[in-house]
């Protein structure tokens, strides 16, 4: 009975940004869209690291994660290989609540577009139309974009060099989308917290209900410590049991932005280790 | 007290040994025996590193201190013990120097005695219906049952004694535990010694519970629950470790289609209690929860090779007065505060917290606000915590119980500045189980109810620890994994 987490593929989507497939039969049995679990790169030092399932595979028993590596535990994860075990919890959280709306609108910045992913695929799959907003700071960055085109009535890509589609925050498209008529019937924003926030404000004026997925540090997953709490319409939520889920017009952005910064200060001096760890690494596979 | 090293008491104790002739001895002469104290490394050593507070008696201390008891015919001591241990006995054999033999007295129904001999609040159990102790006025002259049985316990690990419970005949029959703190573990021991399959289904990736993720290394080193744990696996016990019952596997699909033939659930009060006052979501408060799991489990202490960061703090606040508050105060200053106060809203005599956990804690700097209570967190620009406003209290009328009640004093509401806050106010029940449960009777605390068999209102699913009676004891927990062991043992017949 006893299971293994072990990764049977991995590939680089760009520069940062990793895909794993892991062994998790039972995981990719019950997960659903928007759920996510926590895994470790070691049962010893590592940090606990929450990411969203991006993909599930019932049949063959696993789950995708896509990641970006944008501290230390993140880097460590990029330097497993297939056939390295890891220790992998799910699935956590609430699954995305998905009926037939009408007419989605799905925004996803960054990494977020990972996440995005099967929720735009369930929304599809229920019956709704969707539109898919993809953002990027640049096209190297940009991610998903075949799954997308794939799966979405409308894809819409923005960059903030203008590199890859228009050269606009994903806000701008948004901002225009609310404007038609009808306007959307639901909004989903999965990105950097400065992106959902701002995604919040564009809707707000228009009533649109909007639901943003929150990425607060964690640690257990489980509804155990606490460290994952935000303030929501002025009550205090857990994100890893309530969540990850919210109405983002009710959000405490601020609040959230400050927590996800506690341990700026140390976190930026071992990503920098990190950085250094896998430069080298890559040298020596270069010249091997 | 200055502080005295283990040399000094060993020495005394030899001396007294010699002294006295056992079988001579009348109850007066065993009670003029001098109370063996606990050698213990430095406070000012040992309030920077993580090492055990607590070195453990030599073995002339042990016997010696063994020959304080009075052998009680009718051992009051014993029904101060949740699980029942036989003290005389058990006593007895450590004063013949039978190590051994005392370890397989206390076996008999105690499975993890090296950690309730640590960690068990014994001047509120067995120690405190103790006839010397009675005899001589105070709980802290009673026998020193718990610190004779950590002996015990460690003489025998140390000595590679420890057996392996045996593991009857295969039934045929699975049982399922859900937790692998005290009471899953002990239960997993009882049903596994009848022949059943057991599977212990563990969310974290290290078995324990809150011997691992809440109570610190320096009072009860990992190595040893890891050592307990490993001797469940010897017996063939089967750990799931990274297994969320209720979100990996719900709890009915175990019993429906996983082919169990009955479950324990043993989760917990893994629930933070929050005070509820402005401020609390500020950068810089945290659960005990968190900063302890952060801490203990995730190796936070072992700056460099751990991954998970802990908190940079200077000045730090622990809200509470029992034993998580005791631990976070003391592991704030291991993890290099300047200043750890513990604001409780009564005074010293009222704390829940183990009598000797709260003198270690003084030893070691701690310093202690009583009547006081922070009535808001304020933080700086930046979301940061800056301080407390902290209100006064003064002892009123006796309420109900006889206890003096704390009533606030108006207009004393001050700002004392702290970096970071504690909150150890306990923990409530996690809701995970009940809610993927739904026809899993639970009270309005959300603790599961059961029978007096540990039976839930489901059919052949029982429960125990702390899920059931809120945040108790290890030993209580273990107690009642035992008698739900025992219900199981007998419908699986
Ligand atoms: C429910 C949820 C789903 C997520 N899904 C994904 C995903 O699919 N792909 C992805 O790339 N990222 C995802 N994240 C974010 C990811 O967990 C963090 O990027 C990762 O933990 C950072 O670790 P690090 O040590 O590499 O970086 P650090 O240097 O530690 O931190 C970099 C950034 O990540 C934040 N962070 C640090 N520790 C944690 C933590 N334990 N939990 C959450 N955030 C943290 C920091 O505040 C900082 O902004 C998700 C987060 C949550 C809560
Ligand atoms: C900081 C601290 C200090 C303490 N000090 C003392 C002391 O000195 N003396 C004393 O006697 N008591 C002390 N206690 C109390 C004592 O630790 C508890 O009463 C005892 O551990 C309860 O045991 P339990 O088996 O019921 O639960 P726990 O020890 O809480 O174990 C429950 C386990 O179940 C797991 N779990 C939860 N939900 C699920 C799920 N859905 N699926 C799978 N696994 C799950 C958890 O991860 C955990 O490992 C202390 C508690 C704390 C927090
Ligand atoms: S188990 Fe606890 S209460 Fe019982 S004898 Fe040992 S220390 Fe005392
Ligand atoms: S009550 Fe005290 S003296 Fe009497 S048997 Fe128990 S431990 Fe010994
Ligand atoms: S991560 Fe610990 S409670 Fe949410």
């Amino acid at each position: 009975m006893k299971t293994e987490h072990r990764i049977v593929s991995k590939r680089q989507l760009s520069e940062e940004v990793y895909r794993i497939e892991v062994l998790a039969p039972l995981v990719a049995r019950e997960r659903k869209a928007g759920q996510f679990v926590v895994v470790m790169y070691d049962e010893e030092y590592s940090e606990r690291i929450p990411l969203t399932i991006a993909d599930a595979d019932p049949e063959k028993g696993t789950v995708t994660l896509i990641f970006q590596t944008v501290g230390a535990s993140t880097h460590k994860l990029a330097l497993k290989e297939p056939g390295d075990s890891i220790v992998l919890l799910g699935p956590l959280g609430n699954p995305t609540h998905i009926e037939k709306f009408g007419w989605a609108v799905c925004v996803g910045g960054g990494i977020g577009l990972a996440p995005l992913h099967p929720i735009v695929k369930a929304l599809k799959e229920a019956g709704n139309r969707v539109t898919v907003i993809s953002g990027a700071r640049t096209a190297e960055l940009l991610i998903m974009q075949d799954e997308m085109n794939a799966v979405a009535d409308e894809n819409i890509v923005v960059t903030d060099d203008g590199t890859a589609g228009r050269k606009a925050l994903v806000t701008v498209p948004l901002a225009e989308l609310c404007a038609a008529s009808p306007p959307p019937d639901i909004v989903v924003a999965i990105g950097p917290p400065i992106m959902m926030k701002f995604c919040a404000e564009t809707t707000r004026p228009f009533g649109i209900k909007t639901l943003a997925s929150l990425n607060t540090i964690m640690i257990d997953g489980t509804g155990m410590c606490g460290g994952c709490r935000v303030s929501v319409g002025g009550a205090t939520k857990f994100v890893c049991v309530d969540g990850p889920e919210f109405d983002a017009h009710q959000v405490d952005w601020g609040q959230m932005m400050s927590r996800l910064g506690a341990y700026k200060d140390i976190e930026k001096e071992a990503h920098e280790k990190c950085h250094l760890e896998m430069s080298i690494k890559q040298l020596e596979k270069e010249r091997s | 007290m200055s502080h005295m090293e283990t040399s000094f008491y060993q020495q005394a104790a030899q001396a007294e040994l010699e002294k006295i002739h056992s079988a001579a001895l009348t109850p007066r002469a065993r009670m003029a025996i001098t109370v063996q104290d606990m050698p213990c490394q430095d406070p000012e050593v040992r309030r920077h590193n993580m090492q055990e507070v607590a070195i453990g008696y030599t073995r002339e201390q042990a016997m010696l201190e063994a020959e304080r008891c009075l052998q009680c015919k009718n051992a009051p001591c014993v029904a101060g013990c949740p699980v029942k241990i036989d003290i005389p006995g058990f006593i007895r054999k450590v004063k013949e120097g039978d190590f051994t033999g005392a370890g397989q007295v206390i076996k008999q129904t105690n499975l993890l005695p090296s950690i309730c001999g640590r960690v068990c609040p014994q001047e509120k159990q067995c120690q405190l219906p103790c006839t010397v102790g009675k005899a001589l006025g105070g709980v802290d002259k009673a026998v020193q049952i718990g610190r004779l049985e950590r002996f015990v316990a460690d003489y025998e690990r140390e000595h590679g004694l420890q057996t392996v419970p045996h593991a009857g005949p295969s039934s045929g029959k699975r049982v399922a535990i859900v937790g692998a703190g005290p009471a899953g573990l002990t239960c997993a021991v009882d049903v596994r010694r009848e022949g059943h399959d057991v599977a212990v289904f563990e969310a974290f990736h290290k078995a324990g519970g809150v011997m691992v993720y809440g109570i610190p290394e320096f009072r009860l080193p990992k190595a040893l629950v890891a050592s307990e744990a490993g001797l469940l696996e010897s017996m063939g016990v089967q750990f799931e470790m990274n297994f969320l019952v209720g979100r990996t596997r719900k709890l009915s699909s175990l019993l429906k289609e996983d082919g169990f033939d009955a479950v324990f659930i043993g989760t917990g009060a893994g629930l933070p209690k929050f005070m509820d006052i402005p401020g609390e979501n500020l950068v810089g408060v945290f659960s005990a929860n968190e900063y302890l799991t952060r801490a203990n489990l995730m190796k936070a202490y072992e700056i460099g090779k751990a991954g998970t960061p802990i908190y940079p703090s200077r000045r730090v606040a622990v809200l509470g007065g029992g034993n998580v508050a005791m631990d976070s105060a003391r592991m704030a200053m291991r993890l290099g505060a300047e200043e750890v106060r513990v604001l409780y809203r009564r005074t010293r005599e009222e704390m829940p917290a183990r009598a000797e956990e709260v003198g270690h804690a003084m030893e070691e700097g701690i310093i202690f606000d009583f009547l006081a209570s922070p009535t808001k967190v304020v933080g700086d620009d930046k979301g940061k915590v800056a301080g407390l406003e902290v209100l006064s209290y003064q002892l009123g009328e006796p309420d109900e119980s006889g206890r003096r009640k704390p009533v606030p004093i108006r207009g004393s509401e001050h700002f004392v500045p702290f970096d970071t806050v504690i909150v150890a106010i306990g923990n409530e029940s996690n809701p995970l189980i009940s809610r993927t449960t739904p026809d899993l009777h639970v009270d309005r605390h959300g603790h599961i109810i059961v029978d007096e068999k540990q039976k839930t209102s489901l059919d052949r699913v029982y429960a125990g620890g702390d899920i059931v009676l809120g945040a108790a004891t290890v030993i209580l927990a273990m107690g009642e994994g035992r008698r739900a062991a025992a219900a199981i043992n007998e419908v699986l017949q």
